[in-house]
């Protein structure tokens, strides 16, 4: 079984489709980046993962709970999802370690202690446990965005989604975000990630999904994709990115 | 025009205008806290994924906004002992009634703060598995209510001078204090400059600790 698995999913807004027939499958343990032009959909595709955007049509299962049925606990779900932010999305009115033992706390019901514990181990993981104590305002932006990776980590996930994590970040911040990502793919977390980054699709990813106005173009692996094989307007895309 | 001023009038009066002040204080101060606690619970009507709720949250608000706060001083002075059914006061109803229509405005303003917290909070809260009411709680209200301090703390210097109105229901506070004095002694010209003055310096004081807050929030 795919550890995500979505089949025939429609989105509307009001008149506006955004998601067509979009069909696709992450299996445990694969990294698979969504890439397409802006508008196309992408972050919507994800964000419909977790359920933080409501669909229409089609069915997404996750670790085969269904995403979209309206009997499914949607928050205990969630909690087994980890979700980074194109705009970090820190509690601004708590501290770092704050922000990583909320949900520990309130969600997953750990102690004081535990959680701090766990979170002093992942923002070592991520390279920041001078800053626990610090506020996100404090913090550059890459750190903001990895002190987010490891808030995600803390819970455990069985898979984790970003949408943009690199895209608000200035030049010289990506690469810290893009090796705590790589770093993670390599011991083997399942991942869907929403990314301009095409030298971390080459480097890391098993897949590679283009979108196109709401459609999937291709769904293939990342050979397949940098090789010659591909449609029309995913080479027109590269060839667009790539040039600069 | 003040050859005849009385400043004696003025200082011997103090114990008693102290007095009057209490319960314009204790009034303003039972009235915040309770306009609080109902305007919050209103906004969460207002705002809630039920139809029924938020109309009835919208309705409460519409009507309360478009009262005069004396007639509803007046209404619930008549209206509080019929449903509690015995006497209680004019304190009392004075208390509730304040709470009712302060709470009309709170709504709007915790609204408006609620809804000023960026969609992407919400969002990663909700990813975290945090329920609606626990996302509420620990993400979106303590940062609505950040924001909302200045406003918030504009609103009760409002209420402190609607206070003035219970003078309307018979209770004695510090306007009233100081109109029995100005009455008993005639001394108007003494006690109702002494008033104003009093009334400006508080407000004033208010203002300028408002600034100081909205200064010290902005950066950072």
């Amino acid at each position: 079984m795919p550890m995500i698995e979505m089949s025939s999913v429609n989105k509307w807004y009001d008149d506006f489709q955004v998601l067509k027939d979009c069909s696709t499958q992450v299996a445990k343990g694969e990294v698979v980046v969504v890439c397409g032009p802006s508008g196309s959909g992408k972050s919507t595709l994800i964000k419909t993962v977790n359920g933080l955007e409501p669909f229409q049509e089609g069915t997404i299962t996750v670790d085969e709970i269904s995403v979209g049925d309206p009997a499914t606990d949607l928050p205990r779900l969630r909690a087994r999802i980890g979700m980074v932010f194109q705009n970090f999305e820190l509690f601004p009115h708590l501290s770092i370690m704050e922000n990583i033992k909320l949900a520990q706390l309130k969600v997953l019901n750990r102690t004081d202690d535990e959680s701090a514990k766990r979170g002093m181990e992942l923002l070592d993981r991520v390279g920041l446990v001078d800053q626990a104590d610090k506020f996100p305002a404090q913090l550059s932006g890459g750190q903001q965005q990895r002190v987010a990776i490891a808030r995600g980590l803390a819970m455990d996930p069985i898979a984790m989604l970003f949408d943009e994590p690199t895209s608000a970040l200035d030049p010289e911040m990506i690469n810290e975000v893009l090796d705590v990502m790589t770093a993670l793919a390599e011991d083997g977390m399942t991942m869907m990630v929403v990314t301009h980054e095409m030298g971390f699709a080459r480097r890391v990813a098993h897949r590679v999904i283009f979108m196109d106005e709401g459609r999937i173009e291709e769904d293939c692996t990342k050979d397949d994709f940098f090789g010659t094989a591909r449609g029309e307007r995913a080479q027109e895309f590269l060839s667009k990115i790539l040039t600069h | 025009m003040f050859e005849n001023f009385d400043f004696e009038i003025i200082v011997t009066s103090i114990p008693f205008l102290i007095e009057g002040m209490g319960l314009t204080l204790l009034l303003t101060v039972l009235a915040i806290v309770g306009g609080l606690a109902l305007g919050t619970v209103l906004a969460l009507c207002r705002l809630a994924p039920y139809r029924w709720l938020s109309l009835f949250a919208g309705s409460y608000v519409n009507f309360f906004r478009s009262m005069p706060l004396i007639l509803v001083i007046f209404w619930f002075y008549f209206l509080v002992p019929f449903i509690v059914g015995r006497p209680v006061g004019g304190f009392y109803s004075v208390l509730v009634a304040f709470i009712m229509f302060e709470a009309a405005y709170y709504c709007e303003i915790m609204r408006a703060g609620i809804q000023s917290v960026r969609q992407g909070q919400v969002h990663a809260g909700q990813a975290l598995g945090l329920t609606y009411r626990q996302n509420m709680r620990y993400i979106v209200l303590p940062q609505a209510f950040r924001a909302m301090i200045p406003i918030l703390l504009t609103q009760a210097i409002i209420l402190f001078q609607d206070t003035s109105l219970v003078y309307v229901v018979g209770l004695r506070d510090f306007l009233v204090a100081a109109d029995i004095v100005a009455n008993r002694d005639n001394r108007l010209m003494e006690m109702f400059l002494t008033v104003a003055l009093v009334y400006f310096v508080m407000c004033l004081a208010g203002q300028l600790g408002i600034r100081k807050i909205q200064k010290k929030f902005a950066t950072g």
